[in-house]
C-alpha cells in the first residue's frame, strides 16, 4: 500500500503512468494470490473436504449437475429428502454457485485436467474471493481512484468476515455472491460515471448472476433504488443516472424472473417494490427535465400545476390498489427472512425456525471486532473522506455502508455484506491518509530546496489518478464536456478533461499540509494499524475459521486427537443400510446425510416446511412409544442423534433440544415447553422434569451412557444425568461412533397382532389415544 | 444321516465311472500326506505325494483331481518336484495347467502336472502340491450377535480325491483354536489340540470320496475385498503413482441385532471377537505420498512404517467391520520410477511390479490392475506367470491429446500367493515427455501475443 502512494520521482509522466499501471497490475495479482492462499489454511491444517452443512447440499447438487447435465438439473425432483414430500431442487435452489462450479469442472475436464467435482467445489470459494478483491479494486477505483482501490482490495482479500464464508471447502452461495454483489455495484457506479449503455447492460447481467447466486440480491435491488432516490432528492439527477438505473430495472427484472427460484417473485413481492416505485419516479423526473428543456419557464409552471394535480390523483389510486394487494397477503408480501430484517424481533416472535439458527441472531460487539477488526475504526474516516467532495459514486458507498451496518446489526450472517463496504471505506480512508501524510512529508523535505513545485506536482498527480472516476465533483458547467469525453470509454482520454479541476484542488490541498514529525508518527501508526489487521486476519484464517466442522480436533498432551465421528457414521449408514432406508434426524444433519450417506431424510437444512420439521421435533420430544408411532408413520427406519456428552462436544442435540420442543410445540400444542423446564431452567440432571427424562431425545442420547464411567457424567452439561439405567422398548441401538458423537438407532419392527378380545380392546383405546398425538394418522 | 446318503451316492457314482477311467492308469500313489490349514479364511492345503509308474511306458504328466465344490473356489495350484534326500533337497517347480477331462465323474475338475522328465517305468517321484481355496469356510450359524464367536463348517473328503490308486494316505486339519464343535468321524480319526487327523487309510481305489465336515471356531478376520482396482500410472518424470480402490466386506457370519459401542469398547475380547478393525498393507519400500481416504474424505487412523525391504501401512476402516458390513476406501502412494522401470535389451522398456493385493490375508474376488503407460507409448504387452484377462483401454489425463494406453489385467479369486512380479513391455520415445510443457509454453505465448495485438489494434469504428 505504502509503495503505491509514492510513484518514482523524476521520470516522465508517460513512463510513470505505464510503470504505475504495471505496478498496480502486479499488486492486484499479488492481492489475488493472497486472497486465494490465505483461505487454504483449512486444506493445509485439515484436508481438502467440503465444510459444514449447506456446502454439502451444494456439492451434491453439483455432482448431480456434472453427471446428468443442465436439463436434468432443472427438472430434478429429489426424492431423497423431505420424505415423503420430496423437493424440486431445480426450482428451489439458487443455481449460480452450482452452475459456476459445474462450468469450471466441465471446462477443466474438456481440457483433460481430471480434477474431481469435489476438488473444484472446494476451491471455488478461494478463487472467487480473489475475483471479489479485484472487483473491490474496480469499485473503489471508480469512487476514489486506484490508490484507494488497491488499499480496499488488499483489505478485502483478508477481511475475516469474508474469510469465514469463503475458506477452501466452504462451498456456499456467499462464496460467489459477494463477488457478484461487488461487481454489480462496480458496474452500476461505472455506468453512473460514464453514462454508457454498454456498462448498463453488463450491469444487468451481473445483477442476473447475483440473482442466480444468492437470496441477498434483494439488497442490491433495494440499495440501488435508494441511491437513485437520494440522487434525485439531492438534485443530482442526470441522464447518466437514468441510464444507470432504468435498464437495470427492466433488464434485471426480466432476467431475474428467468431464475426458477425467483420467477414471478421478481415482480410480485414487496422486496422488489421499491425498485419499481423509483423506476416510476425517475421517469417522471426525466419527463420533467425534458419538458423543462422545451418549454419556457412560464409555460413550465402551468404544466407543473396541471401534471401535479392529475399525477396526485393517479398516484393515489395506484397506491391504494397496491396497498390493498399487499395487505391481502398474510405476510404483507414480505418473506420471513426479510421481515425479520425490518423488524428484528419478528422471527423470535413468530418463526422459531429462523430464530433457532445461530447465524440469524443479532451480532455482539466482539463479533464486530472479530470480523472486521480495525476496519470498524477506519470506516468513519472513510465516510468523512467520501464527503470531501461528495460525488454520485461516493454517496453510493456511503449509503451502502449505512444500510449494511443496519443489516449486520440485525443478523450476524449479514456481517458478510458489511465487510466489502467496510473494506471500501477503510481503503479510501487509508489511501487518503497516506496521501495527506506522504504529501506533507514530501512538502517538508523539499521545502528547504526550491523544489516546492515538485511537491505540488506530485500531489496533483496523486489527485489526478484519484479523480479519474469521481466525475460527480466537477461542477455543472463542465458536466456536458466531461460526459462527452467519458463516453469515448477509454481511461486515457479522461485525464486532460480533469486538468482544470485538479488545478483548483491543489489550492485546497495546500491547507492540508501537516507538521513533519506529526505526519511521520501518523504514518508509522497507520502502518502499525495495518500490521495489526494483517496479523489478526491471518490468525482468524488459520485458527478461527479453518475448521471444517465435520472433523473436530483437540490438542492434548499426547498429541493431536481427531474426532471423525460424523463421517464414520455417515459411512456406516451408506455402506450398511439399505439404499432406500429413511433416516430421521434433526434438520441440521439432513444435508450431510443425503450427501455423505446417500440416504433419504425426513427434514433437512432447507427449512421450507415448518410442519414437517415440527413433526420430527414432536417425535424427538415425545415418549418412546408415541415417537415410534410418528416415525413409523413416516417410514423411518433409522434415527440418528448427535451426542456430545462423552467428549464434551457442545453443539449436540441435547443442547438444541429446546428448539425442537419449541418448533414442535408451535404446530402440535400438546408439546409444551414448560414441561421440559424445571423452574424455567433447562436441565438433564436428577432435578429434570419427568417429561424431559422420558422423551425420546434424552433416551437415545443417554442410552447405556452410564456404563462408560459408572456415573453417567455429561461433559457438556457438567452434571450427572438424571435417569441412568433404562431400557429401550421401541428402538435398537445399531451403531454408535467411536467417540459416541453419533448414535444411530433402528426402529423395532411392528409387533404381531394380538388375538383375543380383551387385548384388542386395549389396543383400540391406546391407538385412538395416540392418534390424537400423531399428526400423520 | 444326510452325510451317509451322500457317501453312498458318491461311492455308487465312483464305481460307475471306474470302469471307464482306470484303464489308462499307469501311475499309482504310494504315499500321500495332506495337511490342510484352516486357521485363516484362506484354506491352504499341502499335499505330499510319492508317485510311482507301474506301467510299461514312460509317463510325462499326472492329473490332480478336485471335487466340483472345490474347483470353483480354487485360487491357485502349485506343484514342486523334490529330488535329493533330507538336507540336500532341491525343489523344482513344475508346470500346472487346468484341464478338461471329458469323462470326469461327477464334474470333478482336473489339473495336469507335467513332470520335468518323463517318469520311466518303475520310477518314483516325490511331489509337493500346494493348493489354496477361498470362500470354503461356511459360517454356521449364519447370523451371530456381537458377543458370539464365529463358527464355521469346512467340507472336504477324508481321503484324497484322485484318479489314481493310493496305497496309503493321511489327512491333517489344523484349526485356529482348540474349540472344535464337531467333526465327522471316519475311523481311524482323532483330534489332538488344534489338529484333527484322518487316517492312515490304506489302498483306496481311484475316485474314492468320503465327505467329512469340520465345525470349528474361526475368529480370524474374514476380510474379503469384493473388488479391487489398482491403477499404476507411469510418469517418465520420475515416479510411479499407484491408486487402489477397495470395496471391502466382512465375509464371515452375518451380524445380527444391535451393535453396542459400550460393549465393544469395554469388553473387546468377548464382544466383537469375530469383527476386525485393523488391516495391514504391505507396500513397496521407498514409498512416499501415501494417502488413505474414501469418498467423503481422509480417514485418520493409519500408521506407516517404511523399511528397506518393505513398507507397512497399518490402517483402520472408519468403523469396525462385523459380519456382512461393508466399507470402501482408497489407498494411494508413489514410488520412485527407477526401482520399477527398466530397459529391455531390445530397446523396449518394461515395468516390473507386483501383481495382487497388498493387504495381508485377504481374498480378492475381482482384481483389476490397470497399467497406465505414458502418452505416446506403443506396442504394450504384459507378461504374467498365470493367466489373466487382458484388455487395452485409453485414458485421458492431464492435458492429453491422444490419450494414454492402459493395459488392463483382470483376474478373479486372488489370494496373497498371487503377489508375484509381472512385467509390462512397451516402447516410448522420450521426446513425448516434452509435449505437454511445450503445449503450456505455447499457450502462454499465444495469450501474450493476443494481448499485445489487442492493445495495439484500434477497434473503434468512428474516427476520433
Amino acid at each position: 500500500m505504502a509503495a503505491l502512494e509514492s510513484p518514482p520521482p523524476g521520470t516522465p509522466s508517460a513512463m510513470r503512468h505505464a510503470f504505475g499501471s504495471v505496478l498496480s497490475a502486479l499488486i492486484l495479482l499479488l492481492i489475488g494470490v493472497l486472497a486465494f492462499s490465505i483461505r487454504l489454511f483449512s486444506v493445509i491444517k485439515y484436508e481438502s473436504v467440503i465444510h459444514e452443512f449447506d456446502p454439502y447440499f451444494n456439492y451434491r447438487v453439483t455432482q448431480f449437475l456434472s453427471k446428468n447435465g443442465i436439463y436434468e438439473f432443472w427438472n430434478w425432483f429429489d426424492d431423497r429428502t423431505w420424505y415423503p414430500l420430496g423437493r424440486v431442487i431445480g426450482g428451489t435452489v439458487y443455481p449460480g454457485l452450482t452452475l459456476t462450479a459445474g462450468t469450471i469442472w466441465w471446462v477443466l475436464n474438456s481440457l483433460n485436467i481430471p480434477l474431481s467435482v469435489e476438488t473444484v467445489c472446494v476451491f471455488t470459494a478461494p478463487v472467487f474471493s480473489a475475483f471479489a478483491s479485484w472487483a473491490t479494486y474496480l469499485l473503489t477505483k471508480e469512487v476514489k481512484g486506484s490508490g484507494a482501490g488497491l488499499a480496499a482490495a488488499a483489505l478485502l482479500a483478508m477481511v475475516p468476515s469474508y474469510i469465514s464464508r469463503s475458506v477452501a471447502g466452504s462451498y456456499d452461495n456467499e462464496a460467489v455472491a459477494i463477488f457478484a454483489l461487488i461487481f454489480t455495484f462496480y458496474l452500476y457506479i461505472k455506468t453512473l460515471n460514464t453514462g454508457s449503455l454498454f456498462y448498463a447492460t453488463l450491469n444487468a447481467i451481473a445483477y442476473f448472476y447475483m440473482v442466480c447466486s444468492w437470496g441477498g440480491y434483494t439488497f442490491i435491488i433495494n440499495l440501488i433504488p435508494m441511491h437513485v432516490l437520494l440522487c434525485i432528492v439531492t438534485g443530482r439527477y442526470s441522464p447518466r443516472l437514468y441510464i444507470a438505473y432504468a435498464p437495470l430495472v427492466v433488464l434485471g427484472t426480466l432476467l431475474a424472473a428467468l431464475v426458477p427460484v425467483v420467477g414471478f417473485n421478481a415482480v410480485l413481492t414487496s422486496e422488489h417494490f421499491a425498485s419499481f416505485l423509483v423506476f416510476i419516479i425517475i421517469h417522471v423526473i426525466a419527463l420533467v427535465y425534458y419538458i423543462k428543456g422545451i418549454l419556457s419557464p412560464k409555460m413550465f409552471k402551468v404544466a407543473v400545476t396541471l401534471v401535479v394535480s392529475i399525477g396526485l390523483v393517479v398516484c393515489f389510486i395506484v397506491v391504494a390498489v397496491l396497498v390493498a394487494l399487499v395487505a391481502s397477503s398474510p405476510t404483507k408480501g414480505w418473506s420471513g427472512r426479510s421481515l425479520s430484517l425490518l423488524d428484528p424481533t419478528y422471527a423470535s416472535k413468530y418463526i422459531p425456525i429462523i430464530a433457532s439458527v445461530s447465524e440469524h441472531q443479532p451480532p455482539t460487539w466482539p463479533s464486530y471486532f472479530m470480523d472486521i477488526n480495525v476496519l470498524a475504526f477506519l470506516v468513519p474516516a472513510g465516510i468523512v473522506a467520501c464527503f470531501s467532495p461528495l460525488s454520485d459514486a461516493s454517496s453510493f458507498v456511503v449509503l451502502y455502508i449505512v444500510m449494511s451496518v443496519y443489516f449486520s446489526g440485525v443478523m450476524v450472517r449479514l456481517m458478510l455484506v458489511l465487510a466489502p463496504a467496510a473494506c471500501i471505506m477503510s481503503g479510501i480512508a487509508l489511501s487518503q491518509a497516506f496521501d495527506v501524510f506522504t504529501a506533507s512529508i514530501k512538502y517538508h523535505l523539499s521545502g528547504s530546496s526550491n523544489s516546492k513545485d515538485d511537491a505540488e506536482d506530485k500531489t496533483s498527480t496523486n489527485n489526478a489518478s484519484k479523480d479519474d472516476g469521481s466525475a460527480g465533483k466537477t461542477d455543472k458547467g463542465e458536466e456536458s464536456a466531461k460526459e462527452r469525453s467519458s463516453r469515448k470509454g477509454k481511461k486515457k482520454e479522461r485525464e486532460p478533461a480533469d486538468k482544470p479541476s485538479v488545478k483548483s484542488k491543489i489550492v485546497k490541498k495546500k491547507a492540508l499540509v501537516l507538521p513533519f514529525e506529526a505526519s511521520i508518527v501518523a504514518l508509522l501508526l497507520l502502518i502499525m494499524l495495518g500490521a495489526f489487521y494483517v496479523i489478526h486476519c491471518v490468525w482468524a484464517a488459520a485458527e478461527a475459521y479453518s475448521a471444517p466442522s465435520i472433523v473436530l480436533t483437540s490438542q492434548s498432551r499426547d498429541g493431536l486427537h481427531v474426532f471423525d465421528d460424523f463421517r464414520e457414521s455417515y459411512a456406516w449408514l451408506s455402506h450398511n443400510t439399505d439404499v432406500d432406508d429413511k433416516v430421521a434426524s434433526w434438520w441440521d444433519y439432513g444435508y450431510q446425510t443425503t450427501a455423505m450417506a446417500n440416504r433419504t431424510v425426513i427434514v433437512d437444512n432447507n427449512t421450507w416446511n415448518n410442519t414437517h420439521i415440527a413433526t420430527v421435533g414432536t417425535a424427538m420430544s415425545s415418549p418412546e412409544k408415541a415417537a415410534w408411532e410418528i416415525f413409523n408413520s413416516l417410514d423411518v427406519k433409522y434415527v440418528l442423534v448427535v451426542f456430545g456428552g462423552l467428549i464434551g462436544y457442545p453443539s449436540d442435540d441435547i443442547n438444541k433440544f429446546l428448539w425442537m420442543v419449541r418448533i414442535g410445540g408451535g404446530v402440535f400444542p400438546h408439546i409444551k415447553e414448560a414441561d421440559y423446564l424445571r423452574d424455567g431452567q433447562y436441565r438433564i440432571d436428577s432435578e429434570a422434569t419427568p417429561t424431559m427424562l422420558n422423551c425420546l431425545m434424552y433416551k437415545l442420547s443417554y442410552y447405556r451412557f452410564v456404563e462408560t464411567d459408572g456415573k453417567g457424567f455429561d461433559r457438556v452439561r457438567r452434571t450427572e444425568i438424571g435417569k441412568k439405567n433404562f431400557k429401550l422398548t421401541h428402538f435398537d441401538e445399531v451403531f454408535t461412533s467411536h467417540h459416541w458423537m453419533v448414535r444411530i438407532y433402528k426402529l423395532k419392527p411392528q409387533k404381531n397382532r394380538i388375538r383375543g378380545r380383551a387385548k384388542k380392546l386395549k389396543l383400540k383405546t391406546s391407538s385412538s389415544k395416540s392418534a390424537k398425538k400423531n399428526p400423520w394418522i | 444321516m444326510a452325510a451317509r446318503i451322500w457317501i453312498l451316492a458318491v461311492v455308487v457314482a465312483v464305481f460307475l465311472s471306474l470302469s471307464a477311467f482306470s484303464s489308462a492308469q499307469d501311475l499309482q500313489i504310494v504315499n500321500a500326506e495332506r495337511r490342510i490349514d484352516l486357521s485363516s479364511q484362506i484354506v491352504k492345503a499341502f499335499l505330499t505325494l510319492k508317485v510311482e509308474n507301474i506301467g510299461k511306458d514312460p509317463v510325462a504328466e499326472m492329473l490332480l483331481a478336485f471335487p466340483p465344490t472345490q474347483i470353483k473356489h480354487l485360487a491357485m495350484v502349485q506343484a514342486l518336484a523334490i529330488t535329493g534326500k533330507k538336507k540336500k533337497k532341491t525343489y523344482l517347480p513344475l508346470d500346472v495347467k487346468p484341464s478338461e477331462q471329458p469323462d470326469a465323474p461327477n464334474d470333478a475338475g482336473f489339473f495336469i502336472v507335467s513332470f520335468a522328465t518323463p517318469l520311466g517305468p518303475g520310477e518314483t517321484v516325490k511331489l509337493e502340491v500346494l493348493y489354496i481355496l477361498t470362500h470354503s469356510l461356511e459360517p454356521f450359524p449364519v447370523e451371530i450377535t456381537q458377543s458370539e464367536s464365529q463358527l464355521v463348517y469346512y467340507h472336504d473328503s477324508a481321503v484324497i480325491l484322485s484318479p489314481y490308486h493310493i496305497k496309503q494316505q493321511t489327512t491333517f486339519f489344523k484349526t485356529p483354536s482348540t474349540r472344535v464343535e464337531s467333526f465327522t468321524s471316519i475311523e481311524p480319526a482323532n483330534r489332538a489340540g488344534k489338529e484333527i487327523k484322518y487316517g492312515p487309510y490304506e489302498d483306496r481305489t481311484p475316485y474314492s470320496y468320503t465327505p467329512v465336515i469340520v465345525h470349528f471356531e474361526n475368529n480370524s478376520p474374514f476380510a474379503v475385498v469384493e473388488e479391487l482396482v489398482r491403477e499404476i500410472e507411469i510418469s517418465h518424470w520420475g515416479s510411479l503413482q499407484i491408486t487402489e480402490n477397495y470395496r471391502l466386506t466382512h465375509g464371515g457370519a452375518r451380524h445380527k441385532g444391535v451393535f453396542s459401542r459400550v460393549d465393544y469398547q469395554s469388553r473387546r475380547s468377548i464382544s466383537g471377537a469375530s469383527s476386525f478393525n485393523a488391516l495391514l498393507a504391505v507396500l513397496p519400500p521407498r514409498v512416499n505420498s501415501v494417502y488413505y481416504r474414501d469418498d467423503i474424505g481422509n480417514i485418520s487412523t493409519s500408521h506407516l512404517r517404511t523399511g528397506f525391504r518393505k513398507s507397512e501401512l497399518e490402517f483402520e476402516p472408519r468403523y469396525p467391520l462385523f459380519g456382512g458390513w461393508k466399507a470402501t476406501f482408497i489407498i494411494g502412494y508413489r514410488v520412485p520410477l527407477e526401482d520399477y522401470l527398466f530397459e529391455a535389451p531390445d530397446d523396449r522398456r518394461y515395468l516390473n511390479f507386483t501383481f495382487g493385493c497388498p493387504l495381508v490375508e485377504t481374498i480378492v474376488n475381482k482384481l483389476t490392475v490397470k497399467v497406465v503407460l505414458p502418452e505416446g507409448s506403443k506396442d504394450p504387452s504384459a507378461v504374467l506367470p498365470f493367466t489373466v484377462n487382458q484388455d487395452l483401454q485409453v485414458k485421458y489425463s492431464y492435458l492429453d491429446i491422444v490419450g494414454r494406453t492402459v493395459v488392463v489385467l483382470q483376474k478373479d479369486n486372488v489370494v496373497p500367493t498371487h503377489n508375484v512380479p509381472f512385467q509390462v513391455y512397451y516402447t516410448f520415445k522420450p521426446i513425448y515427455m516434452l509435449a505437454e510443457p511445450f503445449m503450456l509454453v505455447s499457450a502462454f505465448f499465444f495469450v501474450f501475443v493476443a494481448s499485445l495485438a489487442y492493445v495495439h489494434i484500434d477497434l473503434n469504428i468512428a474516427k476520433k
